[in-house]
Formats: C-alpha cells, sequence, structure tokens
C-alpha cells in the first residue's frame, strides 16, 4: 500500500500501526509527537493499535510550548 | 543560520503579540533555506491553547493547517515564534526544556518595553540555546 507521510508518498507494509510508522521513520521524542491521520488526531493511547491503509495522509507534529515558571526570572 | 523577516512581517507580530495581552501571543514561521540563510516567508498567528500571560501551548490543529497550508505554498516549517509579555526576549528554562525541533529557529518578542518592542531568535538543541542572526528586510 502506499502512505503519504509529511507530504512525501511512501510504500508501506499491510497492517502497519501508527506506533510502528513512528519507529519506521525515527521520530524523535514521540512521546512530544502528536499524530493526525486524514486530518483526525489518533489518541496516543491508539497509536499501537490504529492501523494504517492505503491512501492515508499522516503528519507527525511536534509539541510546541513554553512558559516562564515564578521565581525563574527570565 | 541568519533569519531574514519581512518589516511587515515583524509589524504584524507585535500587533498580535499586543492584542493578545496580557497572555504570550504564539505562532509558526515558514520559509525556505538556502546557503546559510533562513527567508521566512510567511508568518502564522496561532491560538495559545493555554491563554496564559506565562505560558503558550500551539493549537494541534491550527498547527495541521498552517502546516498544510506551508506545503501548498512550496514553503516548509521554519520556526516557531511566542511573545513574552513581561520578561525579556531569551528563552525560558522551559522554553529550552519544550523546545524539541532542532530544525526550526525559535523567535521570541519581548514587549517587556511596551514602547520597545525586541524580537530575537534561538537555536535550541540539547537543553541549550545559542542567539541567531536576525535580519529585517522590506
Amino acid at each position: 500500500m502506499f502512505i503519504t507521510v509529511g507530504g512525501e508518498r511512501k510504500e508501506a507494509v499491510d497492517g502497519l500501526t501508527v506506533a510502528g510508522l513512528i519507529a519506521l521513520e525515527k521520530v524523535e521524542m514521540p512521546e512530544y509527537v502528536s499524530v493526525p491521520v486524514n486530518e483526525e488526531f489518533v489518541q496516543r493511547d491508539n497509536f499501537e493499535t490504529h492501523v494504517l491503509k492505503d491512501g492515508d495522509v499522516v503528519e507527525f507534529l511536534y509539541f510546541m510550548g513554553g512558559g516562564v515558571f515564578a521565581g525563574e526570572g527570565c | 543560520m541568519r533569519i531574514i523577516l519581512k518589516k511587515k512581517d515583524y509589524e504584524d507580530m507585535v500587533a498580535r503579540a499586543r492584542a493578545e495581552l496580557p497572555n504570550e501571543a504564539c505562532g509558526l514561521l515558514a520559509g525556505r533555506d538556502e546557503g546559510g540563510e533562513r527567508a521566512i516567508e510567511k508568518v502564522y498567528m496561532l491560538t495559545n491553547t493555554d491563554h496564559s500571560p506565562e505560558h503558550f501551548a500551539l493549537s494541534p490543529k491550527e498547527q495541521l493547517d498552517a502546516v498544510r497550508d506551508m506545503r501548498a505554498h512550496g514553503l516548509k516549517l521554519s520556526g516557531n515564534w511566542h511573545s513574552h509579555p513581561e520578561s525579556p526576549a531569551r528563552p525560558s528554562a522551559e522554553d529550552i526544556r519544550l523546545a524539541f525541533d532542532k530544525n526550526i529557529s525559535y523567535l521570541i518578542l519581548s514587549l517587556e518595553d511596551k514602547e520597545n518592542p525586541r524580537l530575537r531568535a534561538f537555536h535550541i538543541e540539547n537543553g541549550s540555546s545559542a542567539p541567531e542572526e536576525l535580519f529585517f528586510t522590506d
């Protein structure tokens, strides 16, 4: 099957899960990555069980945030 | 990396940051890298889902929309930006801890001096930050 990952069309094995794709793509710090498939965000608890289908469009989005905490004196 | 930003985009960021006060404003930057220069072609204003004067988090849904728009325009993710309403234009420890993408630039706009906003750019990797040169163009 073929899927699109980060805008690139790629061949993938049948039965590939979101977790499997994260490993294949060597995504760094996956615990801070959210994964929309066809614009629907997959719950982190479902990464291991969500099986990708032919034609799926997948993105890896890093959490982006920050902040100043009391006493930091930034 | 030298960061090139259009003056108009800078002014829009300042306007957005002021409009969001007392909370932090935030967004994404898209552009092109070439020969050690990173030209920012488009600035995206995103929702700070923390709605806080001291924290920010980009809306994932808006992040996805922005990334798709970048791709449609042949641009790549160049960085993100956020404002510091009451503190200097340098990354806090939390900003550094939560900077997971070493391939992008992190811009911080300080409104500490309300009349004289200050924007600075940083590379953040492995828990440390280093300033990047920032130039404005017409």
